[in-house]
């Protein structure tokens, strides 16, 4: 064989930075999030499995009752046990907050690909649009949407959507005005391609990894706007049960039964937690070395 | 005299700025014949890219195409609309890149990616896609394509990623392969692989190449014919050997005097004197006469267009005899 020859059968498959499957478990933050939603997506998974009592069943009898065998966080004030109503709670809440990030941002990816792809008059109107979403808080905006379009699960939905896609649309523009200055772009529209085929098939993935790491911190604001709209009575509807109505029902009782209004808190302070570290986890390792 | 592939006349892109017009190709003519290689020479901001770019429509968003005609296989690819150019880039006329790690999707496996074309432009399925590709790697010389397919660019090196490039250039099963300075981002040895299996494609495909670069030895080495531009025109074109042996504009002979030669070793290195012109603002009559070893009188008004010298041989100087003469007085080349 010519030393030529040689040399290139011997070229190596040189890997220069290693994947996401050999990090993951040296990244605390990840490692710390992924556990502690893990354990609470589980418990909510298997809610029936993991409770005894019904969380709507009320049992005027043994209202306000401490710990015990049978409650182990004890009842409310309609007798109804907490730790099931707890658990139910994460179930509804995460359920809804999952659905509430996905909708922002398939449309919000969308938007920002296409507008940061054909730019000129598309990204204008898509702009403007984004400015004026942008110009009000996040919040107060959610709220006065539900509050106008009435309570209820799927009025959430539609409130956080109209309010979420935009930090999405942004995120994906930013990062596509980026990449379709890159090389392989202009490769792509040199080996003919399609315009769909491009922002589909090269942009796209280049350009998710952003949105995905956002998403962890989005589902933290959406889980905090669902229970603050449970709270105010504009979210889940009872009997459903849900953190934020938790609260406002314990509300009463603090100076007597604090636990009531605090253990829901505590839940959402953890899940919280748990969200964010994987956030941070997240986008340590899916940052390019 | 067959019939060249490509028949480039007057081509002109235009940059609109805050402070005028840059012309960053000013009337550049050049033509390229089946199966041969065509070097296009020339330093940075010579406008070669942007020509290169040009002939299948992929300016920037703030260049545009001002003028010329470039006749491709019988169509004006400059009066084309971009439906019919889309069909004719990655098909009929492909380009290869210069720093393969930025021109390859950097998340898709190379496998793919060569297959895309395949795919997408000539409706193969997915297998016969996969199949097609493993062909297009044993053809560009890459060993194992069967695991190599399965590789992202950042897993291979340079050499093999240039590879990867020219397969995907060539699945589209091109007349004319467009190269940006294929090589410039690779070390000599790869280099040397890379041109060779250039110069063997081109011959068994019968496959044309413009072939864009700064580098003159590269051009000699891989090119039939050779166009030198300067401040965005053709100022000679012609054989490379005779080009390069009796150079007949002040230009090619200056930048074939820079080149340092390992055989006569000096002090100092040769350099052309002062910078290459605004393109917003020329210098007057011939470009190049600020800088010209040569520069006369008549130099200084009107304009220089190519003419025909005989041997296929094209000038824009008035004076190529004196420069034709010092050159034969101290030859560039040894031997060529």
């Amino acid at each position: 064989m010519s030393a030529v020859a040689v040399s290139v059968a011997e070229a190596p498959l040189v890997s220069e930075r290693r994947g996401f499957r050999q990090r993951w478990y040296r990244t605390p933050s990840f490692v710390a999030g992924a556990s502690i939603l893990g354990v609470i997506v589980l418990l909510a998974i298997l809610a029936p499995l993991v409770t005894w009592h019904d969380p709507i069943q009320q049992d005027l009898v043994t209202i306000l009752q401490g710990p015990s065998w049978s409650h182990p966080l004890g009842t409310d004030d309609l007798g109804r046990d907490i730790w099931a109503r707890l658990v139910y709670s994460a179930r509804t809440d995460l359920r809804i907050a999952f659905l509430a990030v996905v909708f922002p941002f398939i449309i919000g990816t969308l938007a920002g690909l296409v507008a940061g792809y054909f730019g000129g008059r598309t990204d204008t109107i898509a702009n403007w649009l984004v400015s004026v979403v942008v110009a009000f808080p996040f919040y107060v905006l959610i709220i006065a949407l539900v509050f106008a379009l009435g309570p209820g699960t799927r009025n959430i939905y539609i409130a956080i959507t109209i309010v979420g896609w935009v930090s999405y649309a942004r995120i994906v523009r930013g990062e596509v005005l980026v990449q379709k200055r890159q090389e392989y772009v202009l490769a792509a529209r040199a080996a003919g391609l399609s315009n769909t085929r491009i922002m589909v098939r090269h942009l796209l993935p280049n350009v998710i990894t952003q949105a995905i790491v956002f998403s962890m911190s989005d589902i933290v604001l959406v889980i905090l706007a669902i229970v603050t709209l449970g709270y105010l009575g504009l979210g889940v509807q009872p009997p459903t049960p849900d953190w934020g109505r938790m609260i406002a029902d314990g509300q009463t009782y603090l100076t007597t039964n604090w636990e009531l209004a605090t253990i829901p808190g505590i839940a959402i302070v953890i899940t919280a937690l748990g969200l964010s570290l994987l956030a941070d986890g997240l986008a340590d390792l899916l940052r390019p070395e | 005299m067959t019939e060249p592939l490509l028949d480039v006349r007057d081509l002109r892109v235009e940059f609109s700025l805050a402070r005028g017009t840059l012309r960053a190709v000013d009337g550049a003519s050049f033509s390229v014949a089946p199966g041969e290689a065509l070097g296009i020479v020339g330093e940075s901001g010579s406008g070669k890219t942007m020509a290169l770019r040009a002939l299948v429509g992929l300016l920037p968003r703030t260049a545009k195409l001002a003028g010329g005609t470039v006749l491709f296989d019988g169509v004006d690819l400059a009066a084309a609309n971009e439906d019919t150019l889309r069909e004719i880039r990655g098909g009929s006329i492909a380009m290869v890149f210069q720093e393969p790690m930025t021109a390859l999707n950097p998340v898709m496996k190379v496998g793919d990616q060569i297959a895309e074309g395949p795919l997408v432009r000539l409706g193969l399925g997915r297998r016969a896609a996969r199949k097609r590709s493993l062909e297009l790697m044993q053809l560009v010389g890459i060993p194992d394509p069967a695991r190599r397919a399965d590789a992202y660019p950042h897993e291979l090196s340079g050499g093999l990623r240039q590879r990867v490039m020219i397969a995907i250039a060539l699945s589209g099963e091109p007349k004319l392969l467009l190269c940006d300075e294929p090589t410039t981002a690779l070390d000599v040895t790869i280099q040397d692989q890379i041109l060779t299996l250039l110069s063997s494609l081109r011959e068994r495909l019968q496959v044309s190449v413009v072939f864009v670069s700064h580098d003159l030895a590269v051009i000699a080495q891989t090119c039939q014919h050779v166009a030198v531009m300067y401040a965005g025109q053709v100022v000679e074109a012609g054989p490379v050997d005779t080009v390069f042996r009796e150079p007949r504009h002040p230009y090619t002979l200056s930048l074939l005097r820079s080149v340092p030669d390992v055989d006569a070793t000096r002090e100092t290195l040769l350099t052309i004197p002062g910078s290459p012109p605004d393109l917003a603002e020329p210098p007057p009559g011939c470009r190049f006469h600020p800088r010209c070893p040569f520069v006369q009188l008549d130099c200084v008004h009107g304009e220089f267009p190519l003419r025909m010298l005989g041997g296929g041989r094209t000038t824009a100087c008035i004076h190529h005899e004196a420069c034709a003469a010092d050159a034969r007085r101290q030859p560039v080349v040894a031997d060529a």
